[in-house]
Order: structure tokens, then C-alpha cells, then sequence
């Protein structure tokens, strides 16, 4: 068709207000079915790090500038775990977001890497099921663990050629471990919270002629 | 034209990543594995058939000088359409890809067969054009991502061949794109030109 101004801004105008128009009333349809999977994919995220449970009671808490969120899991009166939302911003590839769930008594149960952007073949393995990282730090309990790998002169794993990646999630974990203080009440006014790795209080067991 | 041929056409003939060289920074980019390329062609896919349709249907509507400008929002509108009906009703595949679908907004293909076909052909061609193209470009996508996958993580959509730890990991890295790609389209020329 030729062009003319009065053709051109009519046929504009007319095609990016039907645009809009559909892009807006998707929305509409969808915004509710969203919400939803959004809420079901944290349920499911928290279910998959804690024993079974009843319910949630959501609490949220600033570490770092960054946000962290704590899911208090109960049956009945009784308290199962937590799952705390953590994240760090020192990945390989970004931001790296673990769902870590704690027990009562300070144990890490599991460990779910929610987001990351890491090298693939890499860091992505930390999202695998029984990789080097999560299987240095499962079921151990919290304050026995130093957050370091074995290059930092600590004792826990790393991923093979994703040392970067490696620390990050450790210290999304410790991240964790001070939000999981906090709700706990076990933080005192001594301990802070702004403490980013290597937050390891008590004795660990395995200490001795291991450090390189 | 036969219909079979249009549809055909896309796969062989005018193949978009081997042939045509189009949209190379998702298929660079996004090829890290099998299960990826095969994602992100089929989301293209859809987007490709929907626009090639509207655009086919409206073609006589638009003057030539704004053309482009009406076609990238036609492609815009369905590509935030897809995100979020696949937000909405597939949340595992959004998360799986969801940050490749803005991605498909830029991707040269799209536009490319809205200026080059579907705006001279009718609604059912400009279709199959899409479904053609699409398909050529779903299979370029999940070849080359299934032989990074298999040379550099020792895997074939997700499932580790045992032999990981034997094989250059340069291969799921962005050099190992270009080795892959380009001895690909040596292959594909040598073969589909005959």
C-alpha cells in the first residue's frame, strides 16, 4: 500500500492499540493462573528440603542488602524445620538462589538451587542430584561446618573446574545459616548478622592434621 | 507452490541456521545441550507460525514505509503472549526457558520471513512457511546442541553416557559453538546440496 502521513499514523496507531489490547487481556487471563504456579513452585520448593509438614508461616529478613526468606514449618504446634530462602550475588554467572532447609537441632537437610546461571557442565552440576557440594554438607549440623572450600584452606568439596561457583553456593548457604540464627533466636547481640562466609562457631569435629 | 514443498523448503532448502545463517546469537548461545535447542526452536516455532499468519492476513493493511515497525510489534505482542501463557499453564518449561523467550523478539529469523514471505504469500503458505522454517530451525538447533552435549558433558538430553570425564568440556564453552556450528554447516552444505 502506499504510504501516506494520515495512512501511516492511522495504520500505527490502530495496529499497536490491538496489540496492546491482547497482550493486556492475556494478562488479565493469566495473572491469576500465575500467581498460582508461582505459590506452588515455593510449596514445592520448601516441601522438597524439609520433612513433611502442615503449614508455613512466612517471615522475611535483610542480610547483606540482600533478601532472605525464612519458611517456619509446622504440624500442629510442633515446629518440623525451616526453609530459608538465601541468595548470593557472587556467582560465576550472577545470582545464585538456594532453598536450604534446616532442622530443629541445626542440621542441613537439603539443598535446593532455586536460580543460577552458571557455566553449563560446570557450576551447573551444583543443581544435580548428589553433587560434591551438597553431599560435603548434608546432614551435617550447621555450626560445626566452616563454610570453605578445600582451596580456602576449609573442608568442604568443590565442584571440578568451578571453584567460583563452588564458594558462591557455600555462601549462600552460610547466608542462610544467619537468617536461620535469627529465627531461631539462637543469633546473640555478639554474633551480628551481617556475616557473609566462614561463619563457623564451635568446634569442627574433623579438624586436626587434615589442613593442607 | 506445492504445500509440501513450502513446508519442505524450510527444513532443507532454506534452512534458517545452515543455509539462510539467520538468528545465530540464539542458536550460539542457547546450544549448551540438546534439551535447550530444542526448547528454544519450538518457542520460536510458535512465535514464527503466529506472526508469519497475522502478518500474511494484515499485509494489505499497512503502508510500505511503517511496515517494519508494525511487524516487530505483531512479533513482540505474541512473543509476550507465549511468556505468559507458558508463566501461566507450563511454569516447568518457563523455567527451563524462560530467559531465552525476549530473547526470540530480536531473532532475525522472524522478522526475516515476515519481509521475505509472509508478507507476499497468502495466510495457509505463510503457515506452513512458519511450520517449514520453524521445524528447520527446531532440528539445527537440538543437532547442534545434542553434539556439544555428547562431546563436551558426555550426556544426550540430560542423560550422562558415563564418559564425562574424558571429554573437552571447551565444547559446552562459546568456542566450542563456533567448532560446532561451523563443521555442522560443511556437513549440511555438503549433503543438502546435492
Amino acid at each position: 500500500m502506499k504510504s501516506t502521513l494520515f495512512n501511516m499514523v492511522v495504520v500505527l496507531f490502530s495496529v499497536t492499540l490491538i496489540a496492546s489490547a491482547g497482550v493486556g487481556a492475556v494478562n488479565m487471563i493469566t495473572a491469576d493462573a500465575i500467581a498460582e504456579a508461582n505459590a506452588a513452585a515455593t510449596t514445592q520448593a520448601v516441601a522438597n528440603v524439609l520433612p513433611a509438614f502442615e503449614s508455613t508461616e512466612i517471615s522475611e529478613q535483610t542480610i547483606d542488602d540482600m533478601p532472605i526468606v525464612v519458611y517456619k514449618a509446622t504440624n500442629g504446634s510442633q515446629t518440623v524445620g525451616y526453609a530459608i530462602e538465601s541468595m548470593t550475588k557472587n556467582g560465576f554467572g550472577g545470582v545464585i538462589r538456594l532453598m536450604v532447609g534446616f532442622g530443629t537441632d541445626g542440621k542441613i537437610l537439603n539443598v535446593n538451587v532455586l536460580q543460577q546461571a552458571e557455566t553449563p557442565g560446570l557450576g551447573t552440576k551444583m543443581a544435580d542430584e548428589g553433587n560434591a557440594l551438597i553431599n560435603s554438607i548434608k546432614d551435617k549440623i550447621v555450626w560445626e561446618v566452616e563454610f570453605k572450600v578445600k582451596k580456602d584452606g576449609g573442608e568442604l568439596d568443590a565442584l571440578t573446574a568451578a571453584t567460583i561457583s563452588s564458594r558462591a553456593y557455600y555462601e549462600a548457604v552460610a547466608r542462610a545459616y544467619e537468617a536461620f540464627k535469627v529465627a531461631t533466636g539462637y543469633a546473640t547481640s555478639s554474633d551480628g548478622v551481617s556475616g557473609a562466609t566462614a561463619s563457623s562457631e564451635g568446634t569442627n569435629a574433623q579438624k586436626g592434621g587434615q589442613n593442607e | 507452490m506445492n504445500k509440501m514443498q513450502i513446508v519442505l523448503n524450510g527444513i532443507i532448502k532454506n534452512n534458517p541456521t545452515f543455509v539462510l545463517v539467520l538468528g545465530m546469537c540464539p542458536t550460539l548461545g542457547t546450544t549448551t545441550s540438546a534439551i535447550n535447542g530444542l526448547g528454544m526452536g519450538v518457542a520460536t516455532m510458535a512465535v514464527l507460525i503466529m506472526s508469519n499468519l497475522v502478518i500474511s492476513l494484515i499485509k494489505n493493511l499497512i503502508p510500505d514505509k511503517v511496515r517494519i515497525p508494525a511487524f516487530i510489534v505483531v512479533i513482540a505482542s505474541f512473543v509476550t503472549i507465549i511468556q505468559m501463557l507458558m508463566q501461566a499453564y507450563v511454569p516447568s518449561l518457563y523455567s527451563a526457558l524462560g530467559v531465552f523467550i525476549p530473547l526470540i523478539v530480536v531473532n532475525c529469523i522472524i522478522l526475516g520471513r515476515a519481509e521475505a514471505f509472509a508478507s507476499k504469500n497468502g495466510a495457509l503458505d505463510s503457515v506452513l512457511d512458519g511450520v517449514g522454517i520453524g521445524l528447520g530451525f527446531t532440528l539445527s538447533l537440538t543437532v547442534i546442541g545434542a553434539v556439544r552435549e555428547i562431546l563436551g558433558s558426555g550426556a544426550i538430553f540430560g542423560v550422562s553416557l558415563g564418559i564425562a570425564d574424558y571429554m573437552p568440556l571447551v565444547f559446552v564453552l562459546a568456542p566450542g559453538a563456533f567448532f560446532v556450528l561451523g563443521y555442522l554447516m560443511v556437513l549440511f552444505n555438503k549433503f543438502a546440496k546435492k
